[in-house]
């Protein structure tokens, strides 16, 4: 987990080149419970730093997916459709929800890394 | 009962060992859900049984030869024809016909054993004590345990044989470890089960002796929730309230002829003539098409944009592998099978009108 980011809104964001992979994270599955449906943002949708791009739905209630970064979302989880509940067993990997192409790569210097995120979630 | 002060259950200490969330609920400290979580206690309750701790709710006695008449005066419910030992869901009403709570009322031979939602506890008890006096008499010395699911009968027969005797609507008194415990076969889930009135100093041993059944595990306050919505069971505050009436809410069974002719209850002109002439919207199970949950507040429109009404409840079911939901909607799109849209995140949806139950009861009629 050390390549990658937090945000305070409990998404990681794992980034090769200037693509950048975005989750929720273990805690926030765990706070959520059984996830039962995910909406991934459409391709071509241009967020910016911290604007609503998904939604997830759990048992209990629906949160909402925050863009981590700015830039053009170029892949949704096409998985997470069928089997929403790929967010509670693998958060980290096959649960990812988005990937997005970064306009400024500076905000991830804004993001948390690992320890500092133990540190706010705990 | 104080209002302020956050309540517990007699159970509270073994939630919090079992590693359960706790949540406030209508004034007490409660599981939401164990580290098991909602979706598989909910399937297991449905599979097996569960333990639900139900003890935040109000169990009340009501003393007299005539109390089942007077209780009338209060219920749309037949309280002078319950037989000795049978139970009924029945429902206090204001005089406009809405519904104030509804409640399970058991004849219990000398006195009349009621059991009413924790949120209405302290209304509910200045309402009877209005019109019951002081033969009302709250048992705080009282827990409730639920037993709930196709192996909860013989879960408890292990300890209380005579309980395979009872039918769906039914109690009796019987000795669980020594203990005499008012026993009914009835529940909040579709599963055939029981709810078990134990005293609070017994509470928690019970609950340990039929949670170390293989087949038993506690079940919090969300699996509760998801198991009663497919079973089309009403939860107060939500789908029915003082703005509801019985006949709106799809609980005309719960006015029986009886009381519709000859009154004698809050509101019952009313109810009365909505039960003769039809009311202008109903509550319905409604099936989104999609995986999308619609929750309680989501608006139902129908194919043109025009809004019919609300959901009430609404939520994903485990059981049915999908969102199920029940709400209001105008008396002409209230028909099974009917198309209509839940506006999701400012989305039309299809969604249509289903039969309630969801799932098939599992009661021992």
């Amino acid at each position: 987990m050390s390549d990658m980011k937090f945000s305070e809104d409990h998404e990681w964001i794992r980034v090769e080149g200037d693509i950048g992979t975005v989750g929720i994270t273990d805690h926030a599955q765990e706070q959520l419970g059984d996830v039962v449906f995910v909406e991934v943002p459409e391709v071509g949708m241009t967020a910016a730093k911290d604007e609503q791009v998904a939604v997830v739905e759990s048992v209990k209630a629906a949160s909402e997916i925050f863009a981590p970064v700015s830039g053009e979302i170029v892949e949704g989880n096409a998985v997470l459709a069928d089997a929403p509940e790929t967010v509670n067993s693998d958060p980290y990997g096959a649960g990812w929800f988005f990937k997005i192409k970064l306009s400024d790569p500076s905000e991830l210097e804004k993001l948390m890394d690992e320890d500092a995120y133990k540190a706010f979630a705990s | 009962m104080s209002s302020d002060a956050i309540n517990k259950t007699p159970l509270h200490g073994l939630h919090v060992e079992l590693g359960a969330r706790m949540v406030p609920f209508a004034g007490y400290e409660m599981p939401v859900q164990f580290p098991a979580g909602v979706k598989t206690e909910h399937l297991h309750t449905r599979a097996k049984a569960g333990l639900f701790d139900v003890s935040h709710m109000g169990q009340v006695r009501i003393s007299g030869t005539d109390a089942a008449e007077r209780f009338e005066a209060l219920v749309t419910g037949n309280i002078t024809g319950l037989a000795e030992s049978a139970l009924r869901y029945t429902l206090f009403t204001n005089v406009t016909g809405g519904i104030l709570d509804d409640l399970m009322v058991t004849n219990a031979g000398d006195h009349l054993f009621v059991v009413v939602n924790a949120a209405c506890k302290e209304t509910d008890l200045a309402l009877m004590r209005a019109g019951l006096g002081d033969t009302v008499e709250a048992l705080e010395d009282l827990a409730l345990i639920a037993l709930q699911g196709p192996a909860a009968v013989a879960v408890l027969a292990e300890l209380a044989p005579g309980v395979t005797g009872l039918k769906f609507m039914t109690s009796g008194t019987f000795a669980i470890e020594g203990t005499d415990c008012l026993v009914s076969r009835c529940g909040y889930t579709g599963e055939d089960g029981f709810e078990i009135s134990v005293p609070n100093d017994k509470a928690e041993a019970l609950a340990r002796r039929l949670l170390a059944h293989s087949d038993v595990e506690a079940i919090g306050l969300g699996a509760r929730d998801s198991l009663r919505l497919e079973a089309g069971l009403c939860l107060y505050g939500h789908d029915i309230d003082t703005t509801t009436t019985p006949i709106e809410a799809g609980l005309s069974w719960a006015v029986p002829k009886r009381r519709r002719e000859d009154g004698g209850f809050p509101g019952a002109e009313i109810i009365r003539r909505q039960a003769a002439d039809g009311t202008t919207r109903r509550r319905v199970g409604i099936r989104p098409e999609g995986r999308a949950p619609a929750r309680e507040g989501t608006q139902i429109a129908d194919g043109e944009g025009r809004i019919l009404g609300a959901i009430t409840s609404g939520g994903f079911g485990p059981s049915i592998d999908g969102p199920v939901a029940m709400g209001y909607v105008e008396t002409e799109f209230a028909e099974e099978g009917t198309q209509l849209n839940v506006i999701v995140r400012d989305k039309p949806m299809p969604a249509r009108v289903e039969a309630l139950p969801f799932v098939p009861p599992g009661y021992k009629r």
